[in-house]
């Protein structure tokens, strides 16, 4: 009894302090930024490189030029992807974080409402060169549509399906499919002897997220109707997961293993011509680095259900990329819109994005022969005609999670020999819509 | 030490080699592969495993330093975790020898208060504790966020309890006659403390302060939150190798058996120490 | 910095009462009431513990009665009050939200309960084994307490690499070598993560179990079993006459310490599986994890976490009611 006594004290104890701090809760973080810090700025980056080092060797120099320029210090922190949204989450909190980040574009919308990354008005943008600088597609990835965006554009990504031109040739295929049906197809006779013809990322989830977005434009689905409350579970929807699934469930033309990659490890395969086909982002400087020669793969936009890319339901990428935001708080706001401003200079641009092998977002360094490699041609194709920006909704990260998390477990059932019907794919977005919180 | 004048019989020698043997390997399965993983090319932790590597190579060794700032975690995470020791082992033997020599009011609420801390869930108080700390750096200009003060801070919190509730068992074994007998000596209470029932508790403290130590050293949750680029630890660091290109699992495993030799080592050393404190202490 | 001020303060508590000691033997210690003295040196265990303990604690508490989403995170103070909410949608069992806490609750208890069932079984049996010299025991000894000294993530990094399905040494061995299995079963995804995370577990865990009822056998007095084999005691009837029953105190302590760390646990299934963890492995403390950070709803996420405090008070508090009575039942 006397333990319990002793606990019913400590309890009264807590409550006692439960009345000190609830008050005090929260963070006093006033409204906009102000600028008495002038000279220096905290900037968090996210890893666009092979790893942070190597994102630190290419960032520093252009700050230190920015610090020649305009007298203001840049402090770099290049924040590891599985870091970054904790960190972000974290610093919105307390409001003690950087004045100027990166953040991935699917997040713009979740984070805008929070309030805590500052608006970019008209006026704003003037101050970086105005609106009309940034390619469509990326402003349509910077937040809610119908508010000022939350962002403004850094590097531009699109998907795009890189083929090994050894494999395809052995199969005795002339070029990349076009369509699914031409993929399956080819796929078939790709995979053979312990090859494969596509690689996945199953356990990614923000892969198969990208991945089913872009199947569900093309069987007429979005994942959210257009009062932002989620959808899933359309008769499309269901489609256009269970086409995605059935590569490797029905068509055969994934490996089982891939349902457990999640760290980029079917491009580790293509590299060793372990599977034929991948589909993904910027992934040059990858195959480089894993010693596979340029001349070794071609690329090709992803392929649609019939016809050819473009706008509807032709759709074959979303739009990826990483946005520049600052910070509400900040306390050096004109120094932050001034490096904004740097690094989307044309000049910035063509610099970072050649090294990160990704595409300006800015329409005049697009133009840049820098950017005429085929890869990135296609890319900036695909961006320009055929790339949707995922559901720019506050609930977007929630959904990354259920519903990549149900093709995650969709694979898992096709890579141990289980059915999957149209039935079970159903059942699994029944669930992920269920665990969305109302708001 | 021999338990009994009795020799074992046979079906119980048997036994212990049976069951010997299988934790042997058990135990060593994961060394080995840790071991022999980082001394083979990557090309051979990518493909098929295979139990011997087709070249001996110490590039991993090499490498390892340039793909994440290896040296700077290591030494934030022994900054962090050696603070953390020497400040719980401090805290605690105040603590401990309070509740062992002296009966007080609130003696028992403090007791069943820090045990039951052992019950949080990290989850609960990660988002809490961080604001805290934010408000206690806004309102007076400590900057406990994002620093290793902070962390040592809540490290040295977390070993706390179990560290008390060890040290508070060891002193007890501690005669009281000692005490008392330095006291005459014309030591204060303290002095008794630093004089006889430390230096007595030695295992002990050695016992808590491993401990400590390994809690600090292994945590990842609040650790990836509450670090920073230059204050980032080991816990975290490691992720480091898992790149946007690729695995680099001879290098994972090579940095993680750089980041385990000096803890194992430092523990196998303290080893006897940390029965004879146990034995004492925790489990009498 | 703050962390050194209080070991400091305890310094300063020891020149404050040298003085006052010097002024000559006094009383046995142990009724020594100098009312001050004991709070001085609990002080700085106690500002700590409110500090990182208690205060986040009773604020955790607090946001779980609030609707603290993204659009508060800001300011939380400013979320509104929601009442039980929280709390109900976490119960609410016939809900998803509900009934994947519950599946994950299941899942943690019965991992648990293995766990710690197999780290004790495991840790008992060498013990025993090895409370007698042979040649190479201390060797062993050392051995054995390797996986308990390497830290959580290198040890989790080490099996996953083992583990995984086409490359790992787990599949090479029973497939490839034992012929066991018909292909490669996945470990890390499906039903077999939880043989998996628990094979982990174990052997991250055995070791101390081991290394808490090595020194609980230095404390069974030789005699006891000096006069069971006068009796003819044979090996095994001493393991069971006199050995087991005289640890049974060190164990009411272990498996209690070992399942509240169990339990609690966060860094090993959270390395292991990163943020979205098999179903059948789902462990509690990273399904909470998962409904608060990554789902940006806080209130909910503190809502479990209260509840999860509960049941482990429950269950704690049940369990020292239940083996103290059974002590003294024992000692009657």
């Amino acid at each position: 009894m006397r333990t319990f006594r002793a606990a019913a004290c400590a309890a009264t104890a807590a409550s006692l302090l439960a009345a000190t701090t609830a008050c005090g809760g929260g963070s006093p973080t006033g409204g906009g930024g102000s600028n008495d810090k002038p000279e220096t700025l905290t900037y968090w980056a996210s890893n666009q490189g092979p790893n942070l080092e190597a994102d630190k060797k290419i960032l520093t120099p252009e700050l230190k030029k920015f610090e020649k320029r305009t007298g203001i210090k840049v402090e770099l922190e290049v924040i590891p992807w599985s870091d970054l949204l904790n960190r972000i989450v974290t610093a919105t909190t307390s409001g003690q974080g950087p004045d100027v980040l990166n953040i991935g574009n699917t997040w713009s919308a979740s984070l805008q409402a929070t309030g805590a990354l500052m608006p970019w008005d008209d006026k704003a943008f003037e101050k970086v060169g105005g609106r009309d600088r940034f390619v469509e597609s990326a402003l349509g990835s910077t937040g809610a549509t119908g508010s000022d965006p939350a962002a403004v554009p850094l590097y531009s990504m699109a998907y795009a399906l890189y083929y090994n031109k050894k494999m395809f040739a052995d199969a005795g295929i002339d070029g990349p499919p076009a369509t699914w049906d031409e993929l399956v197809a080819d796929g078939k006779k790709l995979s053979r002897d312990g090859k494969w013809a596509l690689g996945a990322e199953g356990s990614n989830l923000s892969n198969n997220i990208h991945q089913v977005f872009v199947l569900g434009k093309q069987h007429g689905a979005d994942f959210f109707d257009s009062r932002g409350e989620p959808d899933f579970t359309s008769d499309g929807a269901v489609a256009a997961v269970k086409s995605y699934v059935d590569l490797m469930a029905e068509a055969k033309i994934i490996a089982p293993g891939n349902s457990e990659y999640a760290q980029n490890q079917s491009l580790g395969d293509f590299a060793k011509n372990k599977t034929a086909m991948v589909l993904w982002q910027a992934a040059a400087s990858t195959f480089e680095s894993q010693g596979m020669k340029e001349d070794e793969w071609g690329v090709a936009p992803v392929p649609v259900r019939s016809g050819a890319p473009g706008p509807g339901t032709s759709v074959n990428s979303m739009v990826a990329g990483i946005n520049m935001a600052v910070f509400q708080n900040t306390d050096n706001l004109d120094g932050a819109v001034k490096f904004v401003e740097f690094m989307t200079s044309d000049e910035e641009q063509k610099i970072l994005c050649s090294a990160f092998g990704s595409i300006p977002p800015v329409k005049s360094a697009q133009r840049d022969p820098a950017f005429d490699r085929p890869e990135l041609e296609v890319l900036r194709k695909t961006l320009a005609e055929s790339a949707a920006p995922l559901p720019q909704v506050p609930d977007e990260s929630q959904f990354e999670t259920t519903v990549g998390t149900a093709v995650k477990n969709l694979f898992a059932a096709a890579a141990t020999g289980r059915e999957v019907t149209t039935e079970t794919v159903r059942a699994e977005l029944v669930e992920a819509e269920q665990q969305m919180t109302k708001q | 030490m021999p338990r009994s004048p009795m020799a074992a019989p046979r079906s119980f020698l048997w036994s212990r080699r049976v069951v010997l043997t299988l934790l042997t390997g058990f135990v060593l399965l994961p060394v080995y592969v840790m071991v022999s993983s980082s001394l083979k090319p990557l090309e051979d932790v990518s493909e098929k495993f295979r139990w011997l590597p087709s070249g001996l190579t110490i590039r991993p060794y090499i490498d390892i330093w340039d793909t994440v700032p290896l040296a700077k975690y290591f030494v934030n995470s022994l900054v962090v975790a050696g603070a953390a020791t020497v400040c719980s082992v401090v805290v605690a033997v105040f603590a401990a020898y309070a509740v062992s020599r002296y009966r007080f009011r609130g003696k028992r609420v403090f007791t069943v208060t820090v045990l039951s801390t052992q019950m949080f869930p990290g989850i609960l108080f990660l988002l809490p504790l961080f604001l805290l700390y934010v408000n206690i750096g806004n309102a007076t200009g400590i900057a406990l966020f994002g620093s290793r003060g902070g962390l040592v801070l809540t490290y040295l919190t977390f070993s706390l309890p179990f560290s008390i509730w060890m040290l508070v068992g060891y002193f007890e074994s501690v005669p009281r006659d000692l005490d008392e007998a330095a006291m005459v000596d014309g030591c204060g209470p303290l002095g008794a403390l630093f004089r006889v029932v430390v230096p007595a508790a030695v295992p002990g403290i050695v016992a808590v302060a491993v401990y400590a130590f390994m809690t600090a050293w292994g945590e990842v949750l609040f650790a990836s939150v509450m670090t920073n680029d230059t204050t980032r630890t080991l816990a975290v660091g490691l992720q480091g190798y898992a790149t946007q290109n690729d695995v680099y699992w001879n290098q994972i495993m090579a940095a993680s058996l750089v980041v385990s030799v000096p803890v194992v080592a430092g523990f196998l050393l303290l080893q006897r120490y940390l029965v004879a404190g146990l034995t004492a202490g925790a489990v009498k | 910095m703050t962390t050194t001020a209080a070991p400091a303060g305890g310094k300063r508590t020891l020149r404050k009462d040298t003085p006052g000691a010097a002024r000559g033997p006094r009383r046995r210690p142990g009724r020594l009431r100098r009312a001050g003295l004991p709070y001085l040196l609990l002080l700085p265990a106690l500002a700590l513990e409110i500090l990182v303990h208690l205060v986040p604690i009773v604020t955790g508490i607090a946001m779980s009665f609030k609707q603290l989403t993204q659009f508060y995170l800001r300011d939380w103070g400013a979320a509104p009050w929601s009442g039980l909410d929280n709390y109900e949608l976490a119960v609410d069992f016939d809900a998803p939200v509900g009934a994947a806490l519950l599946q994950s609750f299941f899942v943690t208890c019965a991992f648990t309960v293995l766990s710690v069932g197999l780290c004790w079984l495991i840790g008992t049996a060498a013990a025993v084994y090895m409370q007698e010299t042979f040649a190479g025991r201390g060797i062993l000894r050392a051995l054995f307490l390797v996986p308990y000294a390497l830290p959580v993530y290198t040890a989790v990094i080490t099996w996953v690499f083992m583990f995984q399905r086409d490359n790992g040494l787990v599949n090479h061995v029973l497939h490839e070598q034992l012929g066991l299995t018909d292909g490669h079963p996945f470990w890390l995804l499906g039903g077999n993560s939880f043989v998996a995370l628990l094979t982990v577990s174990v052997w991250k865990g055995w070791p101390f179990a081991f290394l808490f009822i090595m020194a609980g056998l230095q404390n069974i007095p030789k005699e006891l079993y000096e006069a069971a084999s006068l009796d003819g005691a044979g090996m095994w009837q001493q393991v069971r006459r006199i050995t087991l029953p005289s640890l049974r105190p060190v164990n009411q302590v272990l498996v209690l310490v070992l399942f509240l760390w169990t339990f609690n646990d966060f860094n090993m299934p959270f390395v292991m599986f990163g943020e979205a963890a098999p179903e059948a492995a789902n462990l509690i403390s990273v399904h909470i994890y998962q409904s608060s950070f990554v789902t940006w709803n806080f209130g909910t996420g503190s809502a479990m976490s209260v509840l999860l405090l509960l049941f482990l008070l429950l269950v704690t508090g049940l369990y020292l009611l239940f083996t103290s009575r059974e002590r003294k039942a024992a000692h009657a």
